[in-house]
């Protein structure tokens, strides 16, 4: 079989072409392709290619769109987080934005359904709701990345009470708070309307609500 | 609802535009056409191959098409390994990731070589920037110019007149990546980065919340990375939340972006195919059997995430739409892109082979769930992945043929080509070897002891874990990637199955495909009778999306029903698993 033993000798020039080839690629698509997109974007797009975010008196606060841990009554809270310590796996770390990660738990798996009867039931004391009312079911779940920066405008009317109660303001004027800050679909039909959970904080530590 | 479906319409018939004008595009660069990027890139393109030693003329026969194929495989799968184990020696490691342990190194560059970016990592808390950029991105590129080189062979085979050679595969996959991925990927890098995908390579910044405590964002030269991610049909993510992080998936506008770049080149090469075989027809016959499987999945995988789950309406959730609420199953879906659009990138990733996810698949409603997981299983061919999406459809559109033929009793032929017992023998192992593997290794990781040592193993109990592993095997040999992602697959036991899954997925799919091509190009094309099945009419697009269906069903049926179908009626009989 002549065929054969000549595709045997062309063997290792086959691999050094390969070789050439894949070195080549390598740099124009690993190095000169990122390297440059990373200087274009720096300049055109500064904010976004940086995050997004948010400096408060020359402090770095957050970015716009990574959600933070709420748990004081006066701030409307976001979502449940399933992110953990970075260190510790089995630790509980919500709203690590270093670590992102979902809860992955099953429809059918019982660990889901009673979390979020848990979440439901503190989410209808926290906001003096009745004992049989629907509370939204984002405020109840998880997203897969742990910090959701967003929630429904029905999770965030839900939460106008332990707000307002928190802060001693009008729960009309933060109903109107929150209608103002809803965020509808991108050109009108991308996306879903949403309200960024630490924009409304921000604009209720300014004092907008008052 | 109504909004949210027009919205996924318009996505669709951007897709179709772009398809068209891209399919056109793609014959030109393949058939050695002046495109409107010559002036500017073919300079470049005579340097790769100056610099490669590559003679741009030079035919191969399948077998050298393969070994060219392979050689580029073996070498980038060293280098890429070596990037990975060494990162912690290399530049651009601003946080100081350790190397990469050699079980996960070994699962993660067969991953990105096979196109399957199946992740049994967090890359945030893994990979150095060099690692993501240099040693990952590389092969988003390289396997998907190879999807797309392997796809022009076996059309080159399909059309040619009595060859023995189907093209060079260096010069395929340069051309793949010079005039078709890097331009296309430039542009969506900036849509993307306009809208909130970050590009930086910045440490992580340490943000002092309004709250009063500390969080550490990580950052990243990710939208370079994002683009070609799921333009290639890569699905690799440099965030263990991939699409669901918002760096990587800002809005909803993002997220149908990110769908229409999934979508476009395998749709495009369907144009492709039917420009070059010189019969428009033929490539509309193959992509309309696409888009009807593709639809009906997506519309019953919305449907399902829609309505949700009724475990949690009994524990008070309300999961209605609603003027100021999506509602639908959210548990592992973000609210700005609610339970319509994710359904709709769920399928998209799976339909195609690209794998990346914007919410977790493994917390979708049992039906939602299997929708993604038939798609896989049916060979991913609606309209599958780069390349791979093609060439599976065409395997499909030989046993058609062969089965039509079988119905009236004569011999079966498909583009004039006399489809002989090779042929069908070629084709048959090219979907059977994927069936046998994928539940050979199920039934394996089902049984073995040491698939649950060490913490590895399905998350969730009951039907559901069963549907996690049987999930898993299917994107790893169907180099997909995506993931019912409760499955701890970061051990010896999983990375090396995994690893082996995919490479062998797709070595005995590419090799069987190969060596069709060569058989076809040999065939002289006989004229059309008046018994020759029209393969160009509506009629066949239903044959053969009978045929996939049928193939899948046959195989995979009674595992769907120990897993996805079984939790669907045990939810349905409010039966949890704990």
């Amino acid at each position: 079989m002549t065929g054969s033993e000549s595709i045997v000798r062309s063997l290792p020039a086959e691999l050094l072409r390969a070789a050439r080839l894949t070195l080549v690629v390598a740099v124009v698509t690993g190095l000169i392709y990122p390297f440059l997109i990373t200087g274009v974007a720096q300049v055109v797009f500064h904010n976004q290619a940086n995050g997004s975010l948010i400096t408060k008196n020359g402090q770095l606060i957050g970015s716009r769109l990574i959600g933070q841990n709420f748990t004081d009554p006066k701030y409307f809270f976001g979502r449940p987080s399933a992110t953990a310590n970075v260190s510790d796996g089995t630790k509980s770390d919500p709203y690590n934005a270093q670590n992102s990660a979902g809860s992955n738990l099953a429809p059918s798996n019982k660990a889901l359904i009673d979390r979020v009867s848990k979440a439901v039931d503190q989410i209808r004391k926290e906001n003096n709701l009745p004992a049989d009312s629907l509370v939204p079911v984002d405020l109840v779940t998880t997203d897969f990345s742990g910090f959701d920066p967003d929630i429904s405008e029905a999770g965030a009317l839900t939460q106008v009470n332990h707000v307002a109660a928190a802060r001693n303001l009008d729960p009309a004027r933060v109903r109107a708070l929150v209608e103002k800050d809803v965020q509808g679909r991108v050109l009108g039909v991308f996306g879903e309307p949403h309200v960024n959970v630490l924009l409304l904080n921000m604009a209720l530590d300014a004092g907008e609500a008052a | 609802m109504v909004v949210e479906l027009i919205g996924v319409a318009l996505t669709f018939i951007a897709v179709a535009i772009g398809a068209w004008y891209l399919g056109g595009f793609m014959v030109k660069v393949f058939t050695g056409g002046r495109t409107f990027l010559h002036p500017v890139l073919r300079p470049v393109e005579v340097g790769f191959y100056r610099l490669s030693g590559i003679k741009e003329d030079h035919e191969q026969s399948w077998i050298l098409y393969t070994i060219a194929m392979l050689a580029v495989q073996v070498v980038s799968f060293i280098l890429t390994y070596l990037i990975l184990r060494l990162q912690d020696h290399l530049p651009l490691n601003p946080m100081a990731f350790s190397g990469v342990a050699p079980d996960l190194a070994w699962n993660t560059t067969v991953s990105f070589v096979t196109n399957t970016n199946w992740q049994n990592y967090t890359g945030e808390q893994t990979m150095s920037y060099l690692s993501q950029m240099l040693g990952l991105v590389l092969h988003n590129f390289l396997s998907a110019a190879t999807g797309i080189a392997l796809a022009v062979a076996l059309i080159r085979g399909m059309s040619a007149r009595k060859l023995k050679t189907l093209g060079n595969f260096y010069v395929d996959a340069t051309r793949a990546i010079l005039y078709i991925l890097i331009p296309l990927s430039v542009i969506a890098a900036f849509v993307l980065i306009s809208q909130g995908v970050i590009q930086s390579l910045d440490p992580y910044q340490t943000a002092h919340t309004i709250q009063g405590s500390t969080q550490t964002i990580a950052v990243g030269p990710f939208g370079s990375q994002e683009a070609i991610k799921d333009l290639g049909n890569n699905g690799g993510g440099p965030f263990n939340a991939n699409s669901a992080h918002p760096f990587e998936n800002p809005n909803g506008f993002t997220n149908q972006f990110e769908i229409f770049l999934e979508l476009l080149i395998p749709f495009a090469l369907v144009v492709t195919f039917g420009k070059m075989v010189g019969n428009i027809k033929q490539g509309l016959a193959i992509g309309g059997a696409m888009v009807a499987i593709f639809v009906v999945a997506s519309g019953i995988a919305i449907g399902a995430e829609q309505v949700g789950n009724p475990a949690l309406t009994a524990v008070g959730a309300d999961q209605s739409r609603t003027s100021t609420q999506p509602g639908g199953n959210m548990e592992g879906k973000s609210v700005r892109f609610g339970p319509v659009y994710s359904a709709n990138f769920a399928a998209s990733t799976t339909g195609t082979s690209t794998g990346s996810v914007d919410s977790s698949h493994d917390s979708f409603t049992p039906i939602g769930g299997m929708v993604a997981m038939v798609l896989i299983q049916i060979g991913e061919v609606a309209p599958g992945g780069i390349g791979a999406g093609l060439y599976f459809m065409l395997v499909f559109a030989i046993l058609a043929v062969f089965i039509a033929g079988l119905m009236v009793g004569r011999t079966p032929e498909y583009l004039g080509k006399k489809i002989e017992s090779k042929e069908v023998r070629l084709a048959s192992l090219a979907v059977l070897i994927d069936v046998l593997i994928i539940l050979g290794f199920t039934a394996i990781a089902v049984l073995a002891p040491a698939a649950t040592a060490n913490g590895g193993g399905p998350l969730n109990p009951g039907a559901h874990g069963f549907s996690e592993i049987l999930y898993s095997f299917s994107s790893q040999v169907g180099n997909n990637g995506s993931a019912f992602a409760g499955l701890s697959g970061n051990t010896v036991f999983w990375n090396t199955l995994g690893g082996t899954a995919m490479w062998l997925g797709r070595f005995f799919e590419v090799i069987p495909i190969l060596a069709l091509a060569g058989a076809l190009a040999g065939k002289r094309v006989v004229p059309a009778g008046a018994g020759t099945l029209g393969t160009d009419r509506p009629l066949f697009s239903g044959l053969l999306v009978g045929v996939v269906l049928i193939v899948g069903a046959l195989t995979f049926f009674p595992a769907l029903s120990l897993g996805p179908l079984l939790e669907h009626f045990q939810l349905a009989a409010n039966h949890l698993a704990h």
